[in-house]
């Protein structure tokens, strides 16, 4: 859990489009919570919402918890931003994936690219 | 049956799935069946948005039918736009490491993992591609 003290920024109910996402900041930890659907219509727009937050970063962890579901659109945000996470020794850790999501994982075999808790 | 016709948009996508779920609610799908099918509608409706006019636009059609024994939803999506069958694309490769990783072809490979059955025809002119689900009451006790 996040120290309320050691947060410096925190964005509530950032929309644009449709796409909601809330976003928290943790040193050099961010914390993206998106809401919806993570799908060809909504995906890129939260991925610059997330570029936009990234700089100086070494862990992103993206709380699903509020997704439905996600297509291959979200996917691609997913590969795209661990690939470069890994780039600069840095992670993403997905978090609380509902059934449909993980299974999405598990076809997709995302499951061996993603830190999943 | 049902069926409802667009402009082939990124931007109509929720609308078809609106359409779509609003029918699967009447049948009273499960949850899981339902987000299987509106993965679906994401991939090939949105297939057909960025590439069968591109680089212009045209219309898509979508129909939705139920059968019995066993219960089971259909989705047929035409367009008239370049000839193209998804079921002849080749299964992605998926490779553990996040950089030798691409996402091309991940879209139908999962539409083929999640649907009971898939069908794609090229009549008059038109993409006739289907997708087929069997909606289990079942699923609810599992999920």
């Amino acid at each position: 859990m996040l120290n309320p003290a050691q947060i410096d920024r925190w964005q509530n109910g950032l929309e644009e489009d449709g796409m909601k996402a809330e976003f928290q900041k943790n040193g050099t930890t961010l914390s993206v919570k998106p809401e919806g659907r993570m799908d060809a219509a909504t995906s890129p727009e939260l991925e610059s919402l997330i570029r936009a937050q990234m700089e100086g970063m070494t862990e992103i962890i993206i709380d699903l918890e509020n997704v439905e579901y996600l297509s291959s659109g979200g996917l691609r945000i997913l590969l795209s931003l661990t690939q470069d996470m890994e780039e600069k020794d840095g992670r993403l850790k997905v978090i609380h994936g509902n059934r449909n999501i993980m299974e999405v994982f598990e076809i997709s075999h995302f499951t061996d690219l993603l830190t999943i808790e | 049956m049902k069926e409802m016709t667009v402009q082939a948009t990124l931007e109509n996508i929720e609308a078809v799935t609106d359409f779509v779920n609003a029918e699967l609610d009447r049948l009273d799908c499960p949850a899981h069946a339902r987000a299987q099918i509106d993965i679906a509608i994401d991939e090939l409706f949105g297939n057909i948005a960025r590439y069968a006019y591109d680089p212009q636009e045209g219309p898509a059609t979508v129909r939705i039918e139920t059968q019995e024994n066993p219960q089971r939803v259909i989705l047929t999506f035409t367009d008239h736009g370049v000839k193209y069958n998804p079921l002849l694309k080749e299964d992605p490769e998926l490779p553990k490491k996040a950089r030798e990783r691409s996402i091309g072809g991940l879209g139908i490979f999962m539409v083929k993992n999640m649907m009971d059955d898939m069908a794609y025809e090229y009549k008059d002119g038109m993409n006739i591609l289907s997708i087929c689900r069997i909606i289990d009451q079942s699923e609810k006790k599992a999920h």
